[in-house]
């Protein structure tokens, strides 16, 4: 291998661990965005929604069935058990103090956290799981650079499920009030929006694209444990900052940053130290530039 | 049409407003005045639901308000531009106006309303596709009220719409309060410049340390002895 191939094996790789973490990136970026709350158990939906694919591949029994309806099984079942688990966190644990200091919500959503991770280690078992290898293992060469089909699909669907929010977000009525909840939640309550209702929505959406980058781990990985939600989950935040947490394309490109710093490092320097790396990033934005590479100006929300 | 009965309504431990009754008829506009934290805006926010009600009751046409919640009251036909007018800063003049009828779903009179608001307000048709924040402090008051408009309200709740604007613009503003409600809109009227709300209103309250203490026609409130100090400069 060339170092050159090796590079572009290098930016491959990155670009499929991005785009797994722009996928649960821009959860945290679309709640912090209405609610100014960061859920931390946003990785365990996440993982959630790997076991999901696990489980429900597990009893529809797809053998024999095309690939692509084993897929379609294990995505269907991922979204709509996290869609369902990001409706019940906001409902249960974050509605009820939404008028309390923020201190109160941040110690709910590292509980919410702890909580989902030992209900996956209990529903799931605490060893490490097979994730089942519904996608055939095809691969092509191209230019000396070794390309699966399972880092197409990641690639294809991230790219389609980022390109579908950013329509929902700006060009949908539900988006314009998501934006505008965002902005000034009493001001929307008069203008007649149902700001809870937007607020559930934009849970919902935000845990059905972690879902789906749930299944995605699960395929390119091979393997999924319960603790990994939250390793991944706070790597996914950090992408969320790298980005500006609260900008949405700040999030898909803090998330394909992150992964290509990831895997370059860990190519280059050290795969020991790739998550010293990651979080290194976050550390250096934090201390020089807060708001991130796509940060707003936070005067206009004064 | 709107009749509030000895509210009473407060933040925390503090009461602000000790039974307050007010109330405006159909086609009516009515001042209400007093000085700088006297209960004018919290009066508002309890009547549009933002802020509960603790005693006394808000009747809108015949109905009890006093539980439904605020993301309601826009469906039920009152409309409130807050203090501040707090418009949506990140989003286009024309998204702002498309979520003032986020209650509505009939689109054909949507866009007659929001062509009958660029008929009021020209200049946010010529702005309709910058963002709101890059409005001047005068474009923002016409958006603010351009937006409360487009629920189509039978009741309009204004809170300081002439805050902070040139004189010429405080004109401006007046007259149209005056020609929105030629077209049928009651308004409930909260305003610092008491000079210029009683020259547009019909009838008038005074609010003193959350008590009415006044309530007269505007021409009445206008020649009253103590409004004059006390409001309109002597």
């Amino acid at each position: 291998m060339t170092p050159l191939e090796l590079f572009a094996q290098q930016l491959a790789n990155g670009l499929t661990l991005g785009a797994i973490y722009a996928l649960i990136a821009l959860g945290y970026t679309m709640v912090y965005g209405v609610v100014q709350l960061i859920n931390f158990a946003h990785g365990e939906v996440f993982m959630a929604g790997a076991y999901a694919a696990v489980f429900a591949v597990l009893f529809v029994g797809v053998s024999g069935a095309p690939w692509g309806v084993a897929l379609g099984v294990a995505v269907g079942a991922a979204v709509i058990l996290c869609a369902a688990l990001g409706w019940a966190i906001e409902r249960l644990a974050y509605r009820p103090i939404r008028q309390a200091s923020r201190l109160n919500a941040f110690i709910t959503a590292i509980g919410m956290s702890l909580f989902l991770q030992n209900a996956l280690m209990l529903i799931g078992g605490a060893t490490d799981r097979q994730f089942p290898a519904i996608v055939p293992a095809l691969r092509w060469e191209v230019a000396g650079v070794t390309v699966t089909l399972i880092q197409l699909l990641v690639w294809g669907s991230a790219a389609a499920m980022m390109a579908a929010l950013q329509w929902l977000v700006m060009a949908t009525r539900l988006g314009k009030a998501m934006r505008a909840t965002a902005q000034d939640l009493t001001a929307c309550l008069l203008l007649g929006i149902p700001v809870d209702r937007i607020i559930a929505v934009t849970f919902m959406a935000g845990s059905s694209l972690a879902a789906v980058g749930g299944v995605l781990f699960g395929l390119q990985y091979g393997t999924i444990n319960f603790h990994d939600g939250y390793l991944i989950g706070m790597k996914a935040f950090t992408a969320a900052v790298l980005g500006g947490i609260g900008n949405i394309p700040g999030a898909m490109a803090g998330g394909l940053l992150l992964g290509l710093i990831e895997s370059l490092a860990a190519g280059y320097l050290s795969a020991q130290w790739k998550s010293v790396f990651a979080f290194g990033v976050l550390v250096i934005v934090l201390l020089w530039r807060p708001t991130g590479l796509f940060g707003e100006r936070v005067a206009d929300r004064a | 049409m709107l009749r509030v009965e000895s509210l009473v309504a407060g933040y925390g431990r503090i009461t602000c407003l000790h039974e307050v009754s007010l109330e405006v008829g159909a086609g009516e506009i009515v001042a209400l005045l007093g000085a700088n934290g006297a209960g004018k805006s919290t009066t508002l926010k309890a009547i549009s639901g933002l802020l509960p009600i603790r005693a006394g009751r808000v009747v809108f046409e015949g109905e009890t308000l006093n539980s439904v919640p605020a993301h309601q009251m826009a469906r039920r036909g009152i409309s409130h531009v807050p203090e501040g007018r707090r418009i949506l800063a990140r989003l286009t003049v024309d998204e702002n106006l498309e979520l003032g009828a986020y209650a509505r779903s009939d689109r054909k009179a949507i866009r007659q309303d929001r062509d009958r608001v660029f008929g009021l307000f020209p200049v946010l048709a010529e702005r309709r596709r910058q963002l709101a924040g890059t409005l001047s402090g005068g474009e923002q008051q016409m958006l603010a009220m351009g937006r409360g408009l487009m629920a189509r309200p039978r009741l309009l709740l204004l809170d300081e719409p002439s805050l902070g604007l040139a004189p010429r613009l405080v004109e401006a503003v007046f007259s149209t309060i005056r020609r929105i409600n030629q077209e049928g809109v009651a308004l409930l009227l909260v305003e610092q410049n008491a000079y210029q709300a009683l020259r547009v209103a019909h009838r008038g309250y005074v609010l003193d340390a959350g008590r009415i203490t006044l309530a007269d026609t505007a021409e009445h409130l206008a020649d009253n002895p103590s409004v004059r100090s006390a409001y309109l400069g002597g």
